[in-house]
């Protein structure tokens, strides 16, 4: 999938990959997509969350090998 | 004299279609006023140690990130989460039966072994509550948890909004340098009436 910014929040706890990508995303522009790295298994729901709440779209969720890797599109 | 028996009619109709429509539309209506308000939380925050510092400026911080408004009200020893200098914050682990005493290095199978102390130990050893804290801070280091000065940062850069309660500055006998910038001092009478209408209020 193509994206715009790249996020590497692996090794981070929560709330850091939330916050971080909130960051990353108040610095992009309208339908531009952020790569999110993490490996805090919470990270699954909690972006499903944020985006939810936030209205920033959720193009993908996956699971490789421990990492997890999501598209968000910013709203 | 009631109505005419045309008007009865009319009435009984007009009733009857508005108990048709109205559910759906106020429900509508409802559901617009959800999504277009804003949520704000609301959180008291009294203590002063280590672990006590992080839910305030977890949930404040997160909060923040998905858009809600947040006020936090510092309060007795809560205040000490403001000062500029946080660094010396400490955990005990005395009359805390729920905190694994584990160590943050070696092996595998030595982390896992839970220290059992018992507090009469504990409160006779000299600087326990400081090696406590030691390793509390390298734990969480080790599982990428982030630090209270990053967690307070990204909560002012959020607008989070700080209130120090100003009869506890006095009553400690603090002063307002002792404190970082961009603090509100007040008092209960200002943080009421924002959280009267908070959606979720909090007592840390």
């Amino acid at each position: 999938m193509n994206f715009d910014k790249e996020l590497d929040a692996r090794g981070l706890n929560c709330p850091l990959p939330i916050l971080r990508a909130k960051k990353t995303l108040n610095d992009m522009t309208s339908g531009q997509v952020l790569r999110i790295m993490a490996t805090d298994p919470g990270s699954v729901k909690d972006f499903a969350a944020f985006a939810k709440q936030t209205g920033n779209e959720l193009l993908s969720s996956a699971e490789n090998n421990k990492e997890f890797e999501f598209y968000i599109k910013r709203k | 004299m009631g109505a005419t028996p045309e008007i009865a009619v009319i009435d009984d109709l007009i009733r009857q279609r508005l108990d048709e429509i109205l559910p759906g539309r106020i429900e509508e209506k409802l559901r617009e006023i959800e999504e277009s308000k804003t949520p704000s939380l609301s959180i008291i925050a009294t203590k002063g140690t280590l672990d006590w510092a992080y839910p305030p400026f977890i949930l404040g911080s997160t909060a923040a990130a998905l858009g809600w408004d947040v006020q936090i009200f510092f309060t007795f020893y809560g205040l000490n989460l403001l000062k500029k200098d946080i660094s010396d914050l400490k955990v005990s682990p005395l009359g805390n039966p729920g905190m694994p005493m584990k160590m943050p290095f070696g092996p595998d199978w030595f982390k896992g072994i839970n220290w059992n102390i018992p507090n009469i130990i504990q409160g006779n050893i000299p600087g326990f509550e400081a090696m406590a804290t030691t390793l509390m801070k390298q734990t969480i280091r080790n599982n990428g948890v982030a630090t209270i000065e990053e967690l307070r940062g990204l909560s002012q850069e959020a607008d989070v909004k700080f209130i120090a309660c100003q009869m506890t500055v006095e009553l400690f006998g603090f002063s307002h340098d002792d404190f970082i910038d961009g603090l509100d001092y007040a008092g209960a009478a200002t943080f009421l009436p924002v959280a009267q209408k908070s959606d979720v209020c909090l007592f840390m």
